[in-house]
Formats: C-alpha cells, sequence, structure tokens
C-alpha cells in the first residue's frame, strides 16, 4: 500500500491560531534541566514519547505497577484547541481504574440524545441513554486540553513518572537489549536509554519514521472546518448533526455541546477549499451565523481546516518501540474512535509491559498487544470508513442512495438503522485472541472471552460498582450459594500467593470469613448475574486489564491456573489449545 | 433461503406497467431517486443478505462489458 503521510491530519495541533481563549487558559509546563547533562546515560525500564492522552495514561498505568517512567515531550503545554471531544464510557471506567475518571466525568457534558436533520428538517431524533446499573454514562464531551492537564495533574502525584517538557526525542537507536534514544532540549541534547519505547508521539510519529516504519492507509479527500465557539445559549446538550442543511447546501453540519459554554461546529467544505481562507474569521462568522441565527452571541475560540485518513502500521511492535494511538493507528474522526481507542491500546499494553519487566512473562506476550490492539484498529478504520463513505458521498450514485436513506428515514424506522452520521465508539472485543480460553460450557450473554467487563451495581467494602473490583492483577470472580469451604478457602489462598497472583471476589451473602485475597460483594438486584449468566458455581476470570480471559460454570484451581498461564504468554501462542 | 428466479408475479404485464408508471413526470434525477428507495425498500423487505448478496450479483451481471480490456477486474 502507498505511504500517504500527508500533512492534514484529523485535528491538527495549530500553532499561529492561539486566540486568547475566554474559557481556557493554556496552562505552561515549565522546561527543567536534565541532570543527564554530561554524565553517562541514565536507564528507564520504560520510556514513553509525547504526552498526548494516551502517553499520559500509559504513564500513569504504569507507574500504578511500581514501574519507574520517563515521559518527553517537545512542547510544554496542553492540546491547542477542543481537538477530541467524546470520551466513551471504556475510557472513563479505564480512567477510574487509574484514579481520575471521576474528575473527566465531573467536568464533562453528559448527553444522551442526538438529532438528524436532512434538508431543513429533522427526520429523526435518537436517544443513547444506556441500560440502567452502570456507573459511566455512553459519553461525555470535554475538550482535550482538560483531559490532558487532568491527566499530566495525576501523573504529578506519582513519584514513579518523571514528566519532561520540551525534551524532544531526535535520534532512536534501537538494540537487542535496550533501545538508546538522543533527546534536545534548549540547552543542547543528551543521551537516556531504555528497556521499552512506548511511541506516542501522534500522527505524523517522527520516531516512528526514524525506524524506517511507516503507517498506509487511505485518505479522504474532503476538508472539513472546526470551530469552537463560546456562546450562552438554550441549545440543550444534544448532538446535532445536519445532512444539506438550508444554511450549507450540499455539505454536513454538526453541533455539540463541551465544557464552559464551548460549543464544536464541525462544517463539511469538500476538497477545494482552501484551507487557509476558511480558517480566517470574516469567512467563518458568516456561515455560524447562517447555522445560528443572527441573533445568536457567541466568539470564535478556535478554528482548524482539517482533512483526515484511516491508516495503520503494519504492526504495532517494532522490536522494543510499542506503537499506541495515533503513530499506530489513524481514523476518521466521525464516531470519537480516535483518542478513545488509543487510551484502550495503553490498557491493553501496561499489564503486559509490567510482567514482561519482572520476567513473570516472555517477552513474546507483547505480541499479543500487537494481535489485539490491531485487531480493534482494523475494526474503528471499517466502521469509520463506511461512516464517511455515508457523510461524504464519493460518487453520484452514492450521493443517491445516500439521500434516498435520509428521506426515508423520516416515516421508516428501517431506514434509521441505515443512516451513518458516526458510529460512536464501542471497545474491541479480541474475541480470537491468543490469550483467551474458549468456552467448555455453554454461556449466554455478552461476556465472552476477550470482552471488557461490563459494569454493574453491587455492594461491598470498595465500592457501589463492580469494576470497583476488578483490574490492575487478575481477578477470579465467583459466584456462590452456600458457605465457601474449607477446600476452595485454601485453593484461593494459593492462587494469590503464585508467582501471576489472583486475588478473588466472591458473590453471595456473608456466609463466614473470608482470607486476606478475597473480597465479598452482593448482588442486591441480580444485575451482576444477569449480565453475566452466572448461576452458583460460575466463575469469571479478569485479566488486569478487566477483560474477560476464561470462564466456567464450576471452579477448578488447575484450569484457572492453566487460562493465567494461558492470558499471559506462557504456553506458545501457536498452541490453540482448549481448556 | 435462495433468491428466487423462477416467475413469482401472478400478472408480469401489470407489474411492469406499474413499474414504468412509477417514473411517470419524472426528472431522469428523480427517478434515480425513486429507484433507489424502491431498492431500499425491498431490500428491507427481504432481510436476507444472502439472497440480497445474490440478487446484486445477478443485476451485475452482464453489465460490465465482458471484453478482456475493459472488465473491472482487470484494472484490480
Amino acid at each position: 500500500m502507498p505511504i500517504l503521510d500527508r500533512r492534514c491530519d484529523a485535528y491538527p495541533p495549530v500553532r499561529g491560531f492561539i486566540r486568547c481563549m475566554k474559557t481556557y487558559t493554556q496552562p505552561v509546563y515549565p522546561y527543567i534541566k536534565p541532570t543527564e547533562f554530561g554524565g553517562s546515560p541514565q536507564h528507564w525500564p520504560v520510556i514513553v514519547a509525547g504526552a498526548g492522552p494516551v502517553g499520559l495514561t500509559a504513564a500513569i498505568d504504569l507507574a500504578l505497577r511500581g514501574i519507574d517512567v520517563l515521559v518527553l515531550d517537545e512542547d510544554d503545554t496542553v492540546s491547542v484547541g477542543s481537538r477530541a471531544i467524546c470520551w466513551s464510557k471504556r475510557t472513563l471506567e479505564i480512567l477510574d481504574r487509574l484514579g481520575c475518571g471521576e474528575r473527566l466525568a465531573q467536568k464533562g457534558v453528559r448527553w444522551n440524545v442526538g438529532r438528524v436533520f436532512f434538508r431543513d428538517e429533522q427526520i429523526y431524533r435518537f436517544d443513547l441513554q444506556p441500560e440502567p446499573g452502570h456507573r459511566r454514562p455512553a459519553f461525555i464531551n470535554l475538550q482535550q486540553y482538560y483531559v490532558e492537564q487532568f491527566l499530566v495533574e495525576r501523573a504529578k502525584e506519582l513519584p514513579e513518572v518523571d514528566l519532561r517538557w520540551r525534551h524532544k526525542v531526535v535520534g532512536v537507536t534501537p538494540r537487542d537489549d535496550r533501545v538508546a534514544l538522543r533527546v534536545s532540549t534548549p540547552e543542547g541534547e543528551y543521551g537516556v536509554q531504555t528497556d521499552w519505547l512506548i511511541v506516542a508521539d501522534g500522527s505524523k510519529s517522527a520516531i516512528r519514521g526514524m525506524l524506517g516504519l511507516e503507517s498506509a492507509g487511505q485518505v479522504f479527500h474532503d476538508r472539513f472546518l472546526i470551530v469552537d465557539i463560546h456562546m450562552t445559549s438554550d441549545f440543550p446538550a444534544e448532538r446535532w448533526f445536519w445532512f444539506d442543511p438550508p444554511f450549507h447546501r450540499n455539505q454536513s453540519a454538526l453541533l455539540h455541546r463541551q465544557a464552559d459554554d464551548v460549543w464544536r461546529v464541525d462544517f463539511q467544505l469538500g476538497w477545494d477549499a482552501d484551507p487557509e481562507e476558511e480558517k480566517k474569521p470574516e469567512r467563518i462568522l458568516p456561515r455560524l451565523r447562517a447555522m445560528l441565527g443572527e441573533d445568536a452571541r457567541f466568539e470564535i475560540e478556535w478554528a482548524s481546516v482539517y482533512t483526515f485518513q484511516c491508516r495503520r502500521m503494519h504492526s504495532f511492535r517494532g522490536g522494543r518501540a510499542l506503537f499506541v494511538g495515533d503513530a499506530a493507528h489513524l481514523v476518521s474522526p466521525f464516531g470519537a474512535r480516535g483518542a478513545n481507542s488509543g487510551i484502550q491500546d495503553v490498557d491493553n499494553l501496561a499489564w503486559k509491559l509490567e510482567l514482561v519487566l519482572s520476567g513473570q512473562a516472555p517477552q513474546r506476550l507483547l505480541d499479543s498487544y500487537d494481535s489485539e490492539r490491531t485487531f480493534a484498529a482494523d475494526e474503528n478504520i471499517l466502521t469509520t470508513t463506511r461512516s464517511t463513505d455515508f457523510i461524504t458521498p464519493k460518487s453520484k450514485v452514492s450521493r443517491t442512495f445516500r439521500d434516498a436513506v435520509l428521506m426515508l428515514a423520516k416515516r421508516h424506522a428501517f431506514a434509521r438503522r441505515l443512516v451513518n452520521s458516526g458510529r460512536l465508539s464501542v471497545p474491541a472485543i479480541a474475541v480470537d485472541s491468543p490469550l483467551n480460553t474458549p468456552d467448555a460450557e455453554p454461556f449466554a450473554g455478552r461476556m465472552v472471552p476477550g470482552a471488557p467487563a461490563l459494569d454493574a451495581p453491587v455492594t461491598g467494602d470498595r465500592g457501589e460498582w463492580l469494576l470497583d473490583y476488578l483490574g490492575n492483577g487478575f481477578t477470579l470472580l465467583l459466584f456462590t450459594a452456600t458457605p465457601s469451604s474449607e477446600a476452595l478457602l485454601r485453593d484461593l489462598k494459593a492462587l494469590a500467593s503464585d508467582a501471576i497472583a489472583c486475588n478473588s471476589v466472591i458473590v453471595g451473602a456473608a456466609n463466614g470469613p473470608l482470607p486476606a485475597c478475597a473480597r465479598r460483594i452482593a448482588d442486591p438486584n441480580g444485575m451482576l448475574a444477569e449480565r453475566y449468566d452466572a448461576r452458583p458455581g460460575v466463575a469469571y476470570l479478569f485479566r488486569p486489564d478487566q477483560h474477560v480471559c476464561a470462564r466456567w460454570r464450576a471452579f477448578d484451581l488447575a484450569a484457572v491456573r492453566a487460562a493465567i498461564a494461558k492470558a499471559t504468554g506462557q504456553i506458545p501462542m501457536a498452541e490453540r489449545q482448549v481448556a | 433461503m435462495t433468491l428466487n428466479l423462477e416467475p413469482n408475479i401472478a400478472s408480469p404485464d401489470d407489474f411492469y406497467q406499474e413499474l414504468i408508471d412509477l417514473h411517470r413526470d419524472l426528472t431522469d434525477e428523480q427517478s434515480a431517486t425513486v429507484n433507489a428507495k424502491l431498492i431500499l425498500l425491498l431490500s428491507n423487505h427481504i432481510g436476507d443478505m444472502e439472497v440480497l448478496r445474490s440478487a446484486m450479483a445477478a443485476a451485475r451481471e452482464d453489465v460490465v462489458a465482458t471484453s478482456a480490456s475493459t472488465s473491472l477486474s482487470e484494472h484490480r
């Protein structure tokens, strides 16, 4: 496939358009002179290149595992402009595990309703109102600069993280046993080395280029104007999407609310638009007035013109370099699958790196990071490409069918299912992952091996949600009806003292003391058992990233140990054995 | 289920006339819209992807020129 690395990625950071934002003051993080000048290169277990949302999340996850992490970023502030604004339920759950989900949820705007307009009328509305019994909503909207700021502040609480601003990686030398880096600062260069390099330096990844690797795919021939406006208005917190509206004929437009009365407005411009011209306020203002009405009072906070592409690297692992986020894969922005999937990348990677660094798992465990996340990237690329083809039809007949769908959607439910203004991000389910132990007994429901845990309300000493009890390490969830036998408790203690420890969560009424490695929760309204198709005796094994990797109708110590061995790459992955 | 290619319409001449009449007084563009809507309505009614795929393949048959120099597959 050809290399399509044009300077036109989705939401590029725009220099020279920093207006004085009314609602947000960019923090400036100080450059600090490194201690390495003149000395020999220091060695780090992990270096993260790039302090965007994905790199920062990686650093926090690793630090919470007790791993020292050096983060290098060439800039000294957070995202300029709102860029990624929709954060998914799964992202919030991952950040809950890392101790900063609540801050995003508090600051973000909750929304459930979307409206779709065609020409001059609304053709339908949808409600993403999730089923009850989840802590987090389907989405919140929050400007990327807030997310980065909150992540920086979380990282700074962790002594394992050394966050260095205006430190730019200018050279990479991969070796069998480490990676050597040259880092440029305002005061000169220094060398540093690491066991593992996490490459999180964005879509145009300089490090990817230095390593001679490429990200290939498809560029879309269309341009979009993206504008953040500050507006106090009665518009509800809903996602409004227009196909061919009267105020912007033959194109599409989007209006979406963010925090601080900031609104995201997106205008499709077509391929022939001049990006420099379209960014000028005198071009933007008439478009906004036509959309929002002559009486609307607003101020422009930020604007950018972008095109987008769908592409990915062939492999997300290049020796000791592990590629995450936009550096590894790029999708069209319809569906909020960029930053959200990047955060899922590092959720997948951090625990594997911990086990490899400590020598408890072989390096080939990291190949499963590649296979699981390229699978997810392909799903996101396919989904967003389809959205793009619907939103910006590429041929006359494609446009005819698109408009026919929209005309039918006003009257007929079936056609609404065909309308595609972006399929919003849901986590990929790694059904074919080599880390899964296939079911030996029948189960109903969505919690197949490879799926991230569905939350459910519970009671217990650690929180009111199932996800409070899962993650970071392996966890066994056991549904019981009778008091736990001495033999069972002995087995659970044995699991907790294995090299790769597995703690237990017992679902059931209080019935006697438990060892320290086990917690008890109750399922007062039965939602947990329903979501997991559980009867007494059922056992689920969760990975440290809260994904199901095995489940059984009855607990068996040897089976659990075999599943943990499989999920940590200790059984050669070519052997697809059934436990 | 497989695509039924045997006669299935009781009064073929009536059907055909109504299909043509459907497009009376329409511009080419309007006709294209009506055709697209009709395809979408019927496709949803059928629902079965296997039948729909067979119908799509049958519809495309003989449309693309068969000479080797212009066949689509040659260009892929």
